[in-house]
C-alpha cells in the first residue's frame, strides 16, 4: 500500500504531469450557492401548495349541503385583492431597480411601498374570512370549505411571513447599506415575493373564478 | 384543591395522570433511562466536558461533526427501535391460547407504531443523512457545504423530533394506528388523546431538518465540486446522494402538508379526512404514499452509493458501468414517483390503474437488476478483499436480491389482494430495508470510520456482529414470508391456531440473534477506541481507496483539503496515486472557514418547546416558543460576521505533522 504513496514527494516518469492541486486558491465569496439553494427550497414549497391544489380538486364540489362558491365569493372583493398583490409585485420589482442603482433611501422606499401592499391584501383576506365565517361558512363547515380555507390561508400565511421578512430586511438595509449581503437577502425575498404572486394567480383562477363557473 | 380552570391554562390536558405510574414496563425503562441519563450529565460534569461539548460538537458547523452527530442519534434510536421489535417478537412468540402475552392491547399498538415511526425517520433517515454529510464534501473536494449553519440546524430539529418521540414514552403516550397514521384512525373521533400529536409534531419538526439538509446537499454537489470534476467524474456515491436529496427536496413537502392537513382536522375540526361532511380518508392514504414510496428510495439510493464505493475498492478495479449506474439511479429516482398506488391496490381503483401501477413497480426492478450486475462484474476478475465493508456488500447483494423478487411478487395486483397487510408484506420491507439500508449503513461505517477517528474499527467482533446481524436477519424474517402465504395479517398481538406458533418462536430467535449482534457492534466500536493506537490509521489511506476522501489525513482536518484537489479522472485519487502526485508541503496559506454558531441547538429547543405545547394543548407554551422560533431567527440574520480564517501557522502545524507521520509510516512499512 505504501508503494502507491508519493507522499514525501517522489516523481513519476509520466512526462505530462499534471497539476493535482489548485496552489493559489483565493477566498470564495460568500453566498454562491444561495440563489440557487433557495431556488430549490422555493420549489419545495410549490409542491406544499400542490398539494393543497389537489385536495381542493378532489374536495371542492363537496358541499355537504352547506354553501356553494356561487354563494360566497364577491368577485369585486377578489379583483381589487388581487390587484393588490399585483402591484406589490410591481413595487418590488421597483425596489429591485433602486437596489441596482445602489440607492438605499429609494430601496426603502419602494419596499415599505411593497409592505403597504402585501398588508392590505393580508386586511382584506382576512375581512374576506371574518365576512365568510360570520355568514355560518366556517372551515369545518364542509370539506369544500375546509380545503378553500386551507389553500387561502396557507397563501395568506406565507404573504405575513413574507411582511415580517420585509421589514426585517428594510431595517438590515438602513443599518448596513446595500452590501452584498443585504442584496443577496433582498434577491431572495423577491423570488419569495414574485413566487407568491404566481401562486394567487393559480388561486385566483381555480378556487375563485373556476368556483363561480361551478 | 387547585382552581382547575387555571390548571387547565397553565397545563393544558396534562395531568399527573399522564405519566405511565401504572404501567410496570415504561417505569422501569424510565428508571433506567433517567439513571443512565443523570450519569452521563454528571460524568460530563465531572470530567468538565460542557464547553468542549458545546463549543466542539454541539454547535459544530462542520459537515464531519454534523455528519458524525446524526450517526450517534441513529445509533442510540437504534436501540429504541430495536428494543420495540423485541418485545412484539416476545409477546407474538408467546401469545397463544390462554396466554395473553405481557403486553395489553394499548401497549402494544404504541410499540408497533413506534417501531415503525424510530427505525424510519430516527435510525434510518439520521444514518443516510449521516453518512452523505460527512462523505459528500470530502469525495467532491470541499471543505464544507453550501450552507453549514443550516446543516448544524439540520441535524437539531431531527434530533428535536427524536426527542419528542421519547417524551411520548414517560409522558403520556405514542399513537396506535401503525406508523402512517392513517384516518379515520388517526382522526380525532378514534384517537382523541395524545398519541397521534406527538406523532405528527416529532414529524413536522425532523421534516424540516430533513428538507433543509436535502436542499443544502444539492447545492453543495451542483455547487462545491473541485475543478475538473464534472457531473460524470462524480464518485458514485455523490450521483446516489444527490438523486436522493432531489427525491427529498421533491418528497417531504408532500407529508408536510398531508400531516399538516391532518393537523386541521384534529386541531380546528376541518372536514379534509374525515368520513363526513364531504372529507375523504383516501386523500390521506394517495398524499401519504406520495411521499412514502419515493422515501424507501431516499433510504437506499445512498447505500447503493456505498456499496458501489466498497465493491471497486475493495476489488481493486474501476466500477464496472459507471455511466450505467448513473443513468439507473436517475431513472429509479423518476420512477419512484409512479409507483405510489401499489401500496393501496385494495383501495378499489379498478382493473386498469392497478394494471399501471403494477407495471410501473416491476419496471423499477430493470435498473435496480442493472445496478446488480455490474457489482457482480466489477467484482469479476477483480482481486477482492472480504474485508468488513466487502462482506456486508456480499450479504446485501443476496439478501436485497431476495427481498426486490418478493417485492416483485407483491407488485402483481391479483397477488396482493392476497397479501395485502400480511406478515409477507412485513417479511418483504424488512428483507429490503434490513438487507439494503441496514446492511448498507454498516458496510458505511466500516468504510469510512478509519476516515472519521484515524482508526480501523476491530475485525473480530465486526465479524461476529456480521454474521450474528445476517443470520439472525434470515431466521426472524423467513418465517414471516410463510406466515404470511398462510395468511396471518400483520399487528396482531394474539393468536388462536396452536401450529403457528413455532414459526413465531422461530422469529423471535432470530430476533435474539440480531440482539447479539447490536451488542457486538456497539462492543466492536468500544474496544476499537480502546485499542485505537494498535489499529491507527497514519496514511489517511487504510484501504487503498479510489476517491478524494482517500487523500487526506484520517481524521481530516478542518478544512479538508489545506489545497483544492483539481481532478482529472473518475477516481481522482486512485488516478492521482497512478500517475504520481506530489502532496505540496509548502506554500500554505490561511483558509477561509464559517464560525460555529449556537443558534441551531436554541431553535430545536425552541420546536420541542413548540410540540409539547400543542401535543399537550398549553397554547400559552406554544404561542411563546413559536415567537422565540421567529425571534431567534431573525436575531441570527443580523449577525453578518460568520466567518473566519485559520491561520497560516495554524495549517502549517497540521500539515507538517501529516508530513512526519507519511514520513515515519514510509520508513516503518519500507
Amino acid at each position: 500500500m505504501s508503494a502507491t504513496h508519493n507522499a514525501s514527494g517522489t516523481t513519476a516518469d509520466d512526462a505530462t504531469r499534471l497539476a493535482f492541486y489548485q496552489l493559489d486558491e483565493h477566498d470564495h465569496p460568500e453566498g454562491g450557492s444561495t440563489m440557487l439553494g433557495f431556488w430549490i427550497y422555493l420549489m419545495s414549497d410549490c409542491l406544499i401548495f400542490a398539494c393543497l391544489f389537489a385536495i381542493y380538486g378532489v374536495l371542492g364540489a363537496n358541499y355537504a349541503g352547506g354553501p356553494a362558491p356561487k354563494d360566497l365569493f364577491e368577485l369585486p372583493l377578489v379583483a381589487i385583492n388581487t390587484s393588490m398583490l399585483l402591484l406589490s409585485s410591481i413595487t418590488y420589482g421597483f425596489a429591485m431597480l433602486a437596489m441596482e442603482r445602489q440607492q438605499v433611501r429609494a430601496t426603502q422606499l419602494w419596499l415599505a411601498v411593497t409592505g403597504l401592499f402585501g398588508a392590505t391584501f393580508i386586511g382584506i383576506e382576512l375581512y374576506e374570512f371574518a365576512t365568510l365565517i360570520h355568514e355560518g361558512a366556517t372551515p369545518q363547515r364542509s370539506a369544500f370549505l375546509s380545503a378553500f380555507f386551507t389553500l387561502v390561508g396557507t397563501h395568506g400565511l406565507h404573504v405575513t411571513f413574507g411582511l415580517i421578512w420585509l421589514v426585517t430586511l428594510m431595517v438590515q438595509v438602513g443599518k448596513h447599506g446595500l452590501i452584498q449581503a443585504n442584496k443577496r437577502r433582498l434577491l431572495c425575498l423577491s423570488m419569495f415575493w414574485h413566487f407568491l404572486d404566481v401562486i394567487w394567480i393559480g388561486v385566483f383562477t381555480f378556487v375563485y373564478l373556476l368556483g363561480m363557473l361551478r | 384543591m387547585f382552581d382547575p380552570a387555571i390548571m387547565k391554562t397553565i397545563f393544558g390536558r396534562l395531568t399527573l395522570e399522564s405519566l405511565p405510574l401504572h404501567e410496570p414496563i415504561v417505569m422501569a425503562t424510565f428508571a433506567a433511562v433517567a439513571v443512565g441519563g443523570i450519569a452521563l450529565l454528571a460524568a460530563i460534569t465531572y470530567f468538565k466536558l460542557w464547553t468542549w461539548l458545546w463549543k466542539e460538537w454541539l454547535t459544530s458547523v462542520d459537515h464531519k461533526k454534523v455528519g458524525i452527530m446524526y450517526m450517534i442519534l441513529g445509533t442510540v434510536m437504534l436501540l429504541r427501535g430495536f428494543s420495540d421489535a423485541i418485545m412484539m417478537r416476545a409477546q407474538q412468540a408467546m401469545a397463544f391460547g390462554a396466554n395473553e402475552g405481557f403486553l395489553p392491547a394499548h401497549h402494544y399498538d404504541q410499540v408497533f407504531t413506534a417501531h415503525g415511526v424510530i427505525m424510519i425517520f430516527f435510525v434510518a433517515m439520521p444514518f443516510v443523512t449521516g453518512i452523505m454529510n460527512y462523505v459528500i464534501p470530502l469525495q467532491i473536494g470541499a471543505r464544507d457545504v453550501s450552507f453549514p449553519f443550516l446543516n448544524n440546524m439540520s441535524f437539531w430539529m431531527t434530533a428535536a423530533g427524536a426527542v419528542i418521540v421519547m417524551m411520548s414514552l414517560f409522558i403520556g403516550e405514542f399513537a396506535r394506528t401503525g406508523w402512517l397514521a392513517m384516518p379515520p384512525l388517526s382522526g380525532v373521533a378514534y384517537s382523541p388523546d395524545v398519541g397521534v400529536d406527538y406523532y405528527i409534531w416529532a414529524l413536522q419538526i425532523a421534516g424540516v431538518g430533513t428538507l433543509l439538509s436535502g436542499v443544502n446537499l444539492i447545492a453543495t454537489i451542483v455547487k462545491m465540486r473541485a475543478p475538473g470534476m464534472s457531473m460524470m467524474k462524480m464518485p458514485i456515491f455523490c450521483w446516489t446522494a444527490l438523486c436522493t436529496n432531489v427525491l427529498v427536496v421533491a418528497a417531504f413537502p408532500v407529508l408536510t402538508a398531508v400531516l399538516a392537513l391532518l393537523s386541521l382536522d384534529r386541531y380546528i375540526g376541518t372536514a379534509i379526512f374525515t368520513n363526513e361532511l364531504g372529507g375523504n380518508p383516501m386523500m390521506y392514504v394517495n398524499l401519504i404514499w406520495i411521499w412514502g414510496h419515493p422515501e424507501v428510495y431516499i433510504l437506499i439510493l445512498p447505500l447503493f452509493g456505498v456499496f458501489s464505493e466498497v465493491t471497486s475498492t475493495f476489488s481493486g478495479k474501476r466500477l464496472f458501468g459507471y455511466t450505467s449506474m448513473v443513468y439507473a439511479t436517475v431513472v429509479i429516482t423518476i420512477l419512484a414517483y409512479l409507483v405510489w398506488l401499489h401500496h393501496f391496490f385494495t383501495m378499489g381503483s379498478g382493473a386498469s390503474v392497478n394494471s399501471f401501477f403494477g407495471i410501473t413497480t416491476m419496471v423499477i426492478s430493470i435498473p435496480t437488476g442493472a445496478k446488480i450486475f455490474n457489482w457482480l462484474f466489477t467484482m469479476y476478475r477483480g482481486r477482492i478483499r472480504f474485508e468488513l465493508p466487502m462482506m456486508w456488500t456480499v450479504a446485501f447483494m443476496i439478501t436485497f436480491t431476495i427481498g426486490g423478487m418478493t417485492g416483485v411478487l407483491l407488485a402483481v395486483p391479483p397477488a396482493d389482494f392476497v397479501l395485502h397487510n400480511s406478515l409477507f408484506l412485513v417479511a418483504h420491507f424488512h428483507n429490503v430495508i434490513i438487507g439494503g439500508v441496514l446492511f448498507g449503513t454498516f458496510a458505511a461505517i466500516n468504510y469510512w470510520f478509519p476516515k472519521a477517528f484515524g482508526f480501523r474499527l476491530n475485525e473480530w467482533w465486526g465479524k461476529l456482529s456480521f454474521w450474528m446481524w445476517v443470520p439472525g436477519f434470515y431466521v426472524a424474517f423467513m418465517p414471516l414470508y410463510v406466515l404470511g402465504l398462510m395468511g396471518v395479517t400483520r399487528r396482531l398481538r394474539h393468536f388462536d391456531d396452536p401450529s403457528l406458533q413455532i414459526w413465531f418462536v422461530i422469529a423471535a430467535i432470530g430476533a435474539a440473534m440480531i440482539a447479539v449482534g447490536i451488542a457486538a457492534f456497539l462492543i466492536q466500536i468500544f474496544v476499537s477506541v480502546r485499542n485505537r493506537e494498535a489499529l491507527r490509521d497514519t496514511t489517511g489511506d487504510p484501504w487503498n481507496g479510489r476517491t478524494l476522501e482517500w487523500a487526506t489525513s484520517s481524521p481530516p482536518p478542518a478544512y479538508n483539503f489545506a489545497f483544492t484537489p483539481i481532478v482529472h479522472d473518475g477516481d481522482a485519487y486512485a488516478d492521482m496515486k497512478a500517475r504520481g502526485h506530489d502532496r505540496p508541503v509548502t506554500g500554505f496559506r490561511p483558509i477561509h472557514m464559517p464560525s460555529n454558531t449556537g443558534t441551531g441547538v436554541i431553535l430545536a429547543g425552541f420546536a420541542v418547546a413548540l410540540g409539547f405545547g400543542m401535543i399537550w394543548y398549553i397554547w400559552w407554551l406554544a404561542a411563546a416558543s413559536m415567537l422565540g422560533l421567529v425571534a431567534t431567527s431573525i436575531i441570527h440574520t443580523f449577525n453578518y460576521k460568520r466567518d473566519y480564517h485559520i491561520p497560516v501557522e495554524e495549517v502549517e502545524r497540521i500539515e507538517n505533522a501529516r508530513t512526519a507521520l507519511l514520513v515515519q509510516h514510509k520508513v516503518t512499512t519500507a
